[in-house]
């Protein structure tokens, strides 16, 4: 695959009186051309600064970005006009225009690409009918609900036929189902139509959702990059192991650690589940094999980018020699974390 | 209290030619350069799309000298400005300098206070689209806050009305000056009350061309 995005050591600053706020600093990575990039992190992490960064609405303090190989960095406003035109972008709070009916919002950036009139109608019908919205043309935003608001912001982002489509907490505004609506609606535009998406999020279960690789931001650092199935199984910093909690909750926390050793005082460990483990017949060996009984006091195991994982906690109860034995055995099929007592 | 209306008719017909005149060349003047400033301010806020400080200043810091002058004393202040414009500082082209001055000052005040109701998202997506500055003034700003820009430029009517009351003071006509002459002076109440009648349907009328533009821009 090549590369869409290409961040190389970029920071940006800005001066708010006499303060200094670092909103992105050192940021390198790239967004792969048909990939859906997911870009995680607190509020205040940076991460809309580094979007905005894309299609230039902020300009880099330092290092340099490439989109489909043009450096942006170093291009006049005007010219960087030209590209925002092949980068479509759409907002937590839709940002449609009042005055305009549905399609009139489509029409816009076709105008302001100075598409001929006819052209500019039959692509306007198009894209409505590919976001489920051909009947609604002669609407204005304020008749229609959140879910079919963002769904015309997105008919008019794809509008010019841009290569990147950013998307800029496109469903923080929305209910859950909604939100599935318009996160299957992404995967559309990135499937279909073979766009770049960016999905910039604060909640993990958007990135779950729909991206391949997730960047985990914090404090405009750029604190963990991977595919969503390594970040999710492994996450490595505070920050992510902590969204990664908030979709996931198979790993008991301190508090439930406290209230499962009140019940379980035998020994127990955690097993780590990456796709179909042998786990179940390990265990199932137990008691035959060792004499030893096994307790399941928490976890769960869910489907990620078309895998499973998770991680069950157990409680182990026989002599203490034979214990053993059946972690060695279990530690052959699993990763086994220790609770201690 | 007999008024003579075969000789006041015309008088008031004239007064009232003179007003309307005088108005009319103001609300188009001043609304035009009222749009100017107004935008300009508005524009060139911090982290606006023209964002500069320096003449968002400049700007500021003249609104706000200009308007608080009464209008009265502002027709002297502006005197050596009218008289350099159009040769003379009395009749009806002279009054039309101060208050076209004077109401571009203040439309410009209002448009910048319409324009900070925009949505600043809204702009933001029409940069991301490529949207130029200009482009974003006509076809972003304007459409949005046709409505209460149409309210605002209303309002400034019934006090550019008002300034041409005092049009009379310096030879200027309009049915200030004819209300002053032919009532207050000649204690003639009824005449005074006819000016009156005349500058209310007048006002009336403005504002009701500029509510039922404002309800159809908003479509409501
Ligand atoms: N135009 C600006 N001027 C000054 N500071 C800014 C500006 N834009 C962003 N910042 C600061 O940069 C930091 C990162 O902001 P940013 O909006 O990128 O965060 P975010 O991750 O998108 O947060 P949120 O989830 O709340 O949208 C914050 O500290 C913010 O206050
Ligand atoms: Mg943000």
């Amino acid at each position: 695959m090549s590369v869409m995005v290409e961040f190389e050591a970029v920071s940006k600053s800005f001066t708010v009186g006499k303060r200094q706020v670092d909103a992105v600093e050192q940021v390198s990575l790239s967004i792969e051309k048909g990939e859906i990039f997911g870009i995680i992190g607190y509020s205040g992490a940076g991460k809309s600064t580094l979007v905005r960064l894309i299609n230039g609405l902020e300009r880099a303090t330092s290092g340099r970005i490439l989109v489909d190989g043009e450096d942006i960095t170093t291009l006049p406003e005007s010219r960087l006009r030209h590209v925002r035109g092949g980068i479509g972008m759409i907002f937590q709070q839709f940002n449609l225009l009042r005055s305009r009916t549905v399609a009139g919002n489509v029409e816009y950036p076709l105008r302001i690409a100075k598409w001929p009139k006819e052209k500019r109608k039959a692509r306007v019908a198009e894209l409505l009918d590919f976001v489920g919205l051909g009947d609604r043309a002669r609407s204005y935003p304020e008749q229609l609900s959140g879910g079919q608001k963002q769904r015309v912001g997105i008919a008019r982002a794809l509008a010019t036929e841009p290569k990147i489509l950013l998307a800029d907490e496109s469903t923080s505004a929305l209910d859950p189902e909604t939100t599935q609506e318009v996160l299957r609606l992404l995967q559309r535009v990135n499937r279909e139509l073979g766009i770049t998406v960016v999905v910039i999020t604060h909640e993990m279960d958007v990135i779950r959702s729909i991206a391949d690789r997730v960047a985990v931001l914090e404090g405009g650092r750029l604190i963990e990059l991977g595919t969503v199935f390594d970040v999710f199984s492994n996450p490595q910093a505070a920050a992510t192991k902590s969204f990664v909690s908030t979709v996931l909750r198979n790993q008991p926390t301190a508090d439930d650690l406290v209230r499962l050793r009140r019940a379980h005082p035998g020994r127990v460990v955690t097993a780590e589940i990456l796709d179909a483990g042998r786990l179940g017949s390990v265990l199932s060996d137990a008691v035959g094999k060792y004499g030893v009984r096994f307790e399941i006091i928490f976890g769960g195991i869910s489907a990620l980018q078309n895998r499973s994982y998770g991680s069950i906690t157990l409680e182990l109860v026989g002599d203490e020699g034979s214990v053993d034995a059946l972690v060695k055995d279990l530690q052959a099929v699993a990763a086994i974390t220790e609770v201690p007592a | 209290m007999n008024a003579d209306w075969t000789l006041l008719g015309p008088v008031l017909v004239q007064a009232l030619g003179e007003t309307l005149w005088a108005v009319s060349i103001t609300m188009v003047l001043g609304g035009i350069f009222g749009f100017v400033i107004g935008t300009m301010l508005y524009t060139t806020r911090r982290g606006n799309i023209l964002a500069n400080a320096a003449v968002y200043n400049v700007l500021n810091v003249l609104i706000n000298i200009v308007r608080p002058i009464p209008f009265i004393v502002f027709i002297a202040f502006i005197q050596p400005v009218t008289l350099g414009l159009i040769g003379t500082s009395i009749g009806v082209p002279a009054i039309i300098v101060p208050m076209t001055i004077a109401a571009s000052f203040a439309i410009g005040r209002i448009v910048e206070q319409n324009l900070v109701t925009i949505d600043p998202g809204v702009i933001e997506a029409a940069r991301a689209m490529g949207a130029s500055p200009l482009r974003i003034i006509s076809t972003i700003l304007v459409p949005e806050a046709l409505g209460p820009l149409i309210l605002g430029y209303t309002f400034i009517f019934v006090g550019v009305v008002d300034m041409s009351a005092l049009a009379g003071l310096i030879g200027g006509g309009g049915l200030g000056n004819f209300a002053i002459l032919y009532g207050y002076q000649r204690f003639n109440y009824g005449v005074t009350l006819v000016a009156v009648v005349v500058i209310i349907v007048i006002v009336q009328l403005g504002q009701f061309l500029g509510n039922w533009l404002a309800r159809k821009a908003l479509r409501r």
